[in-house]
């Protein structure tokens, strides 16, 4: 019901149609997307454009209304030419999504009679998801600086949302986001205190180059936080394995177990892949967070090496704050 | 297993009777918490006298004492059974603040009593106010510039400071009582003075004032480690110049973007965290709508109102898991009661909106002010789902059962009005505040007008324009399929579709099945479809396209419709009925009883009592969408009062079986012409009596058998227009107003009866046996509304042969009208003849205090009935065995509606009752009237103003018992002068109206220097409407502002003296209640 603005230009839902639960979008409308903060970061969105290919809702709202507009989620959507459909049941469509996985899809909009027959050879002919290389499409070409101070934290950039950049920023370190691929010494050039594993899209199994990269961090003990796509990747590169889910977690309701203090928080989710339960055991890894309906893997710490990982988004954006202090966890490994 | 292994016994506080603030949501949470109990093998012990209640059965508490929810009688309760914890977040406000006395006086200490839950000082650090703003201070959750003051002249000082308009808010209080706006010195004195009186620590805070802000709310979750979690966020409609009680609240919020949402939702894990809640808690936020900038005005450390909302709107039962996290359980061991299988510890996820509105009565109340604001004066709510805001708005109003179907194409539609005076309603809330905005809109006003005016935000004027302009379109264009469905997404009913095309709803309904335009029933499962859910909690909908859930084929079960939502005259006694109706089909082998009901403060509507569940709109449309969805073998109307009662014809002539009595016996029984000819064929009298065909007619009738007559409609519940009569001019106005509220049925005007008795019968029968409950005599006169009147059992100015007599009327009766299930007779005892006044073949009010004290459950017996089987064999005597008194009394709520007089009269205006036993009258009698609220005093003062000599004459007894008993009687002077008289020396005090004589009533009121009043109105309680005299009104009001008591009727006065007695030489008995008798 809230953070659309926010979802629709996050990264990880590069290539896919979403389609939201609540069936209300667009009531507060959407915000300047010119309007920067001091680090010279959008202020409200996730990265500078809207990353999702189609919307599906149940009602659009046409009309909006809140201080912070400018435009509504129509006009954007327009803006950014993502079509969007409206009028469907939302409900139904996510009872398929649930029962039969996430699936590839098409959204057509005509004037005359679709021929679904024909629409569905197309589809059956398209890039599948799996398969599509978003590396290319969602990461940083250059390299990127952002705040002051003296110590810098890299952000390897798979697909980051803006809210990663700011979290760290918050800690008191620069931020230096750096393209998916860069090279371990490449990012040691930097001199940083420690390394983020940003978010992304798609199958971890692709990035082969953060993979090498992250194997290397772990193996010469540089303080790493990995966070969602990011925890994939580390989780490989520390002899774990990976799984696509049926239908992956997506929303800001979730509940994680910590399993240092048996405390539960609420968390921020949106991933389709995520770490074999089973493979834990033997890896590098000791398990830190679970997830407490179905027990997948939602975090982990490395059981010698400054190495951290979370599947969910502690920076939240949308969705709750419970999980900050996984930076602050960062923070005390790269001070220590 | 319960973390916490030393718990074997607890002790639950209840509400007591329901008054505006504390209505039946308190029976939904306490039974949840009892329930909650029970499964982990512990004993329970409830103290709560509102005995229309389910909690009050022994199904989930193991004891259950009638009796008032005050320190005194908790204290005996604590030292007899000997619980070793307490909870007191289940009984409202109550049971909160006698939790709090209880810890201070140092009992809960003294017999070794744990607090479950929030402790004591998590509870004072949300009450007090200072101690509140220190608390959020501390924790970073910004709050509004405040002083707390205990006098005047400081609030005057802290109002200047603050700068007018400034709100008062009274400590440790409920419903908002006593607070309100003052924007002068003159109102800040008035309110400020009320308030500090209201205030249990004499302490009020005046406020800086943010009408125009947006208030948000937020539920809370949180366990003994510190897991916490948002169970549901509402938003106010009305924003925060309303009380959120009165508001209509969406949920979840609409209007506020992510940002927002987590700022709160962070705010509030902050704050409970920080004062210490366990258990479940509201906090109530106000939010700036033109920045970010937030407060947090509220936390309420128990269950509310806003929580059974949230409760029924989400799916999660808030009451259920802060009772097993008050037992120890941890959150994350907690399982989600509707998917079975996922974490409690979990916020849930909606895929529709919740719209509640609130239900207000104000037409039962003389004078009283109609505005909306700080004070909660609903009395009652509905809460409607759906998919859109509109479909979920309109459904609300329908479900409010006040003639409305939806917001426009109404049968009345709104006065027209200029622009001058739109503007004032406008910025004047009262409980029209959204037609007036449909009404502005089609005035081509602007939304951002609307917007200045009102504070609605736009968004929601936006989709009441949406309704305003199909509305258009429905009259000025072709109806075809999609123009159909979209007036069914924006919630628009067959009826006002119907209206706008000039022809009937079944033609509607027809065209729409023609073209496939039905509803989708959809599932309430807490995580919006991402995970399965065996949830049979449901909702009809026009925004899907598919059901949830198939019915199979040979499945047919039966359906009972629940009654509505509180309000004057059908409180929580009908649930209490729907839900024994339930079990009692249950408990004789059905296995399929679905419930329709639509009131978020219900158990009815607790998804576990039933197979399936729909909070959905009793109207006759969407029963019908649902009997064809569920093909049920029949439908129960006769357990949900008039609400459902009244769809009874409806619904057999579209072919629904009614299981009980038959439709046309009903009929009989209704309508006044076949009542009487039945009557006259028994033999058995009642008053003389005559419909209405025209206005002459009437008025020739009313001068033969001479005014008072009663004037009434014949198919409404609760005196809902009906009024006695004194005059011509008053009978034309009464008799618009009744054919204004019942335009299909004839109205009727009987003589009334001065100076005779009432009884009522409450009895079961199944067509060839009939079971007496019991026969209950009213205490009060007749004229005073039976919902209003103390009733006791066994009656005890009723001779043998009248108790003969009404039997066998009783029985004759039944029979005739060939009665399935429940019904009730009201007769009407007057020269030691034996009238009748009506029959009502459906669960009626006293039959809760009924079942209870004769130990027999009438609804269990009645399910028997209705599935025709044979009736156990129970002697027509059985209530006159009955060892114990029982007397319910009525408890009023008139401190919350400004204005309104507090005289008796045929109009019902207690919102609720209490009712206790005792081993004699005055044992039962005194009980009764500590719990609803009046205190017995034992020395002190009394002031007796009487009007009419009769009255006076029949007084004198009871004055001169009071001087006995050594209290000092102060009069004005013509009741003074009569009683010296009599009695002896009187002091004489003066009039209200004469402020310059003095000893003055008024200074005495203020200094308290009066204990109680008795203040019969002149000649009769019925003449106040002819000529009310201005001052007995004041002295009424008045003593109400400052809570001192007032006796308004003979009977009650004459009781109140001989209670005052008993107690000087006796103690009142403190025994649990017994359960109900087996039946096979």
């Amino acid at each position: 019901m809230v953070g659309y603005a926010e979802a629709l230009t996050d990264p990880s839902y590069n290539g896919q149609i979403l389609t939201l639960t609540y069936p209300l979008v667009g009531n507060y409308g959407v915000p300047d997307p010119s309007v920067k903060d001091d680090d010279g970061i959008s202020k409200f969105f996730e990265s500078d454009r809207m990353q999702i290919r189609g919307l599906v809702v149940h009602e659009l709202s046409l009309t909006a209304s809140h201080w912070n507009l400018t435009m509504t989620l129509d006009e954007w959507l327009y803006n950014e030419k993502v079509p969007g459909i409206s009028g469907i049941d939302t409900r139904e469509l996510t009872k398929k999504l649930r029962t039969s996985g996430v699936m590839m899809a098409a959204l057509v909009v005509s004037d005359t009679e679709i021929d679904v027959e024909k629409i569905k050879t197309e589809l059956a002919s398209a890039t599948h998801y799996n398969s599509e290389q978003f590396m290319d499409v969602v990461s940083t070409k250059k390299e990127q600086f952002f705040g002051q101070g003296n110590d810098s934290v890299v952000v390897v950039d798979t697909g980051t949302k803006n809210a990663i950049i700011r979290n760290v920023l918050e800690l008191g370190y620069k931020a230096i986001l750096v393209p998916w691929d860069t090279s371990y010494e490449k990012i040691m050039s930097y001199n940083p205190k420690g390394v983020v594993l940003s978010s992304g899209p798609g199958d971890p199994q692709k990035c082969s180059n953060t993979i090498d990269t992250a194997k290397q961090l772990i193996e010469n003990n540089i303080p790493t936080l990995g966070i969602c796509l990011g925890a994939q990747i580390i989780g490989i590169a520390g002899n774990t394995e990976t799984y696509k889910l049926k239908y992956g977690h997506r929303g800001q309701n979730k509940s994680c177990i910590n399993l240092e203090n048996n405390q539960v928080y609420v968390t921020s989710q949106n991933h389709g892949y995520g770490i074999t339960p089973e493979s834990i055991a033997k890896s590098d890894f000791k398990l830190w967070f679970t997830n407490a309906d179905d027990k997948t893997v939602e975090g982990i710490k490395h059981k010698k090496q400054n190495c951290i990982a979370v599947q969910f988004h502690p920076e939240a954006s949308p969705g709750p704050f419970d999980c900050k202090f996984v930076f602050d966890e960062l923070k005390h490994l790269m001070e220590k | 297993m319960p973390k916490n292994e030393s718990l074997k016994k607890i002790l639950v506080l209840g509400s007591g009777a329901i008054k505006i603030g504390e209505a039946g949501e308190f029976d939904y949470s306490g039974s949840q918490c009892l329930k909650a109990i029970h499964e982990d093998g512990l004993n329970s012990v409830l103290i709560n006298p509102n005995i229309a209640t389910i909690q009050t059965d022994t199904r989930f508490a193991d004891q259950v004492y009638l009796l008032p929810v005050n320190p005194e009688y908790v204290e005996s309760i604590i030292e007899k059974e000997r619980p070793d914890g307490i909870m007191l977040a289940y009984g409202g406000q109550t049971a909160l603040n006698c939790g709090v006395k209880l810890d201070e006086s140092g009992i809960l200490k003294k017999y070794g009593v744990n607090v479950l839950g929030t402790q004591i000082a998590g509870i004072k650090r949300t009450e007090d106010r200072q101690l509140f703003k220190d608390s959020m201070n501390e924790c970073r959750v910004p709050v509004l510039k405040s002083k707390t003051v205990t006098n005047f002249e400081d609030a005057k000082k802290a109002a200047e400071e603050l700068v007018y308009p400034v709100i008062i808010r009274v400590a440790y209080t409920l419903g908002g009582r006593g607070g309100g706006v003052a924007y002068n010195e003159i109102e800040l004195h008035e309110i400020v003075e009320r308030g500090l009186k209201a205030s249990l620590v004499g302490q009020v805070l005046v406020e800086e004032y943010i009408g125009h802000w947006k208030q948000i709310e937020y539920e809370v979750m949180q366990d003994y480690d510190g897991n916490n979690v948002i169970v549901c966020n509402m938003e106010n409609v009305l924003s925060m110049k309303v009380h959120t009680g009165d508001n209509i609240v969406v949920a979840p919020s609409q209007t506020i973007d992510n940002h927002e949402y987590h700022m709160l939702r962070s705010a509030a894990l902050r704050a409970t965290k920080h004062v210490g809640i366990v258990g479940e808690c509201n906090i109530q936020y106000a939010l700036d709508p033109d920045s970010d900038r937030y407060v947090a005005i509220e936390i309420n450390p128990r269950l509310s109102r806003s929580s059974a909302l949230a409760s029924k709107a989400t799916g999660y039962p808030l009451a259920y898991m802060s009772a097993k996290i008050g037992l120890g359980y941890n959150l994350s061991e907690l399982v989600n009661r509707i998917t079975k299988n996922t974490t409690a510890c979990f916020e849930p996820s909606l895929d529709y909106v919740v719209c509640k509105h609130p239900r207000w009565d104000f037409a039962k109340f003389e004078l009283v002010n109609r505005r909306l604001g700080p004070t909660m004066k609903s009395v009652g709510e509905v809460m409607a789902v759906g998919r859109t805001f509109e479909e979920s708005f309109q459904k609300a109003i329908r479900m409010l059962d006040i003639g409305n179907d939806g917001l426009v194409l109404n049968r009345v539609n709104g006065k027209e009005y200029t622009e001058e005076e739109i503007e004032y309603k406008l910025s004047h809330h009262d409980d029209q505040i959204l037609y007036n905005v449909a009404i502005a809109l089609k005035m081509g006003i602007s939304v951002e007008r609307i917007y200045k005016l009102s504070t609605v935000d736009p968004w929601f004027i936006e989709k009441i324009q949406n309704i305003v302009t199909l509305e258009d379109r429905l009259k000025k264009s072709e109806l075809d399929e999609s123009l159909l469905w979209e007036a069914k997404k924006l919630g628009f009913a067959d009826k006002q579709i119907a209206r706008a095309k000039d022809k009937t709803p079944d033609e509607i309904r027809a065209l729409r099945k023609k073209l496939g335009v039905i509803p989708s029933v959809k599932q309430i499962d807490t995580l919006a479809a991402e995970w399965p859910a065996v949830t049979n909690y449901l909702y009809l909908t026009y925004g899907g396209h598919s059901n949830d859930v198939i019915i199979p084929k040979d499945e047919r079960g039966i359906i009972v419709l629940g009654a509505g939502p509180y309000r004057i005259g059908s409180s929580v006694e009908f649930d209490w009925g729907t839900v024994n109706m339930v079990w009692g089909l249950q408990e004789n082998g059905e296995k399929h009883v679905s419930v329709v009901n639509c009131n978020p403060e219900t158990v009815s509507t607790d998804y576990d009592i039933c197979t399936r569940l729909y909070f959905e709109e009793l109207t006759q449309e969407r029963i019908l969408d649902i009997t064809e969805f569920e093909n049920p073998k029949g439908i129960i109307t006769c357990v949900g009062g008039q609400t459902a009662n009244n769809l009874t014809p409806g619904l057999a002539q579209h072919g629904v079986n009614i299981l009980g009595t038959a439709a046309h016996d009903v009929d009989r029984a209704e309508d006044r012409s076949k009542f009487s000819a039945e009557l006259d064929k028994l033999h058995i009298k009642q008053p003389l009596w005559q419909a209405f065909s025209n206005l002459n007619e009437a008025k020739s009738f009313a001068q033969q058998v001479e005014f008072p007559v009663i004037v009434r409609p014949s198919y409404v519940l609760s005196g809902a227009a009906m009024k006695v009569v004194w005059s011509q001019e008053e009978l034309k106005t009464y008799i618009k107003e009744a054919t204004d509220v019942s335009p299909d049925h004839p109205v009727v005007i009987s003589k009334f009866m001065l100076n005779s008795l009432e009884v009522d019968v409450d009895g079961i029968s199944n067509g060839k046996q009939v079971v007496i409950g019991a026969i209950v005599e009213h205490i009060d006169s007749a004229g005073v509304h039976s919902g209003d009147a103390m009733m006791v059992i066994p009656p005890w100015r009723l001779s043998n042969k009248i108790i003969e007599t009404i039997t066998e009327y009783t029985k004759k009766i039944a029979l005739t009208f060939n009665v399935k299930g429940p019904f009730n007779l009201q007769f009407l005892v007057h020269d030691d003849h034996v009238y009748v006044i009506e029959l009502n073949i459906r669960a009626s009010r006293s039959m809760p205090f009924v079942s209870k004290l004769v130990k027999m459950n009438l609804i269990s017996l009645a399910a028997k009935a209705i599935l025709d089987k044979p009736l156990p064999q129970i002697p027509e005597n059985k209530w006159q065995k009955i060892q114990n008194y029982g007397i319910k009394v009525p408890q009023f709520s008139f401190m919350q509606l400004e204005g309104a007089d507090i005289a008796l009269g045929v109009e019902m205006q207690s919102t609720g009752e209490a009712a206790c036993f005792g081993t004699s009258f005055y044992d039962a009698l005194s009980k009764g009237l500590i719990s609803v609220g009046y205190t017995l005093p034992d020395k002190g003062t009394a002031l007796v103003t009487v009007g009419g000599a009769q009255n006076k004459e029949k007084l004198v007894a009871t004055i001169a018992k009071l001087k006995q008993l050594g209290f000092k009687i102060l009069a004005t002077e013509h009741t003074a002068e009569f009683f010296e008289e009599k009695i002896g020396q009187i002091e004489i005090v003066h009039k209200i109206s004469e402020p310059e004589r003095k000893p003055n009533i008024s200074d005495l009121l203020y200094e308290r220097k009066i204990d109680f009043i008795i203040n019969i109105p002149s000649t009769s309680t019925l003449e106040k409407y002819v000529d009310m005299l201005d001052d007995e009104y004041q002295i009424r009001r008045k003593s109400l502002e400052l809570g001192i008591p007032v006796l308004t009727t003979i009977e009650l006065a004459d009781s109140f003296v001989k209670t005052l007695e008993w107690l000087r030489n006796n103690k009142t008995t403190k025994e649990p209640i017994e359960p109900y008798d087996k039946y096979d």
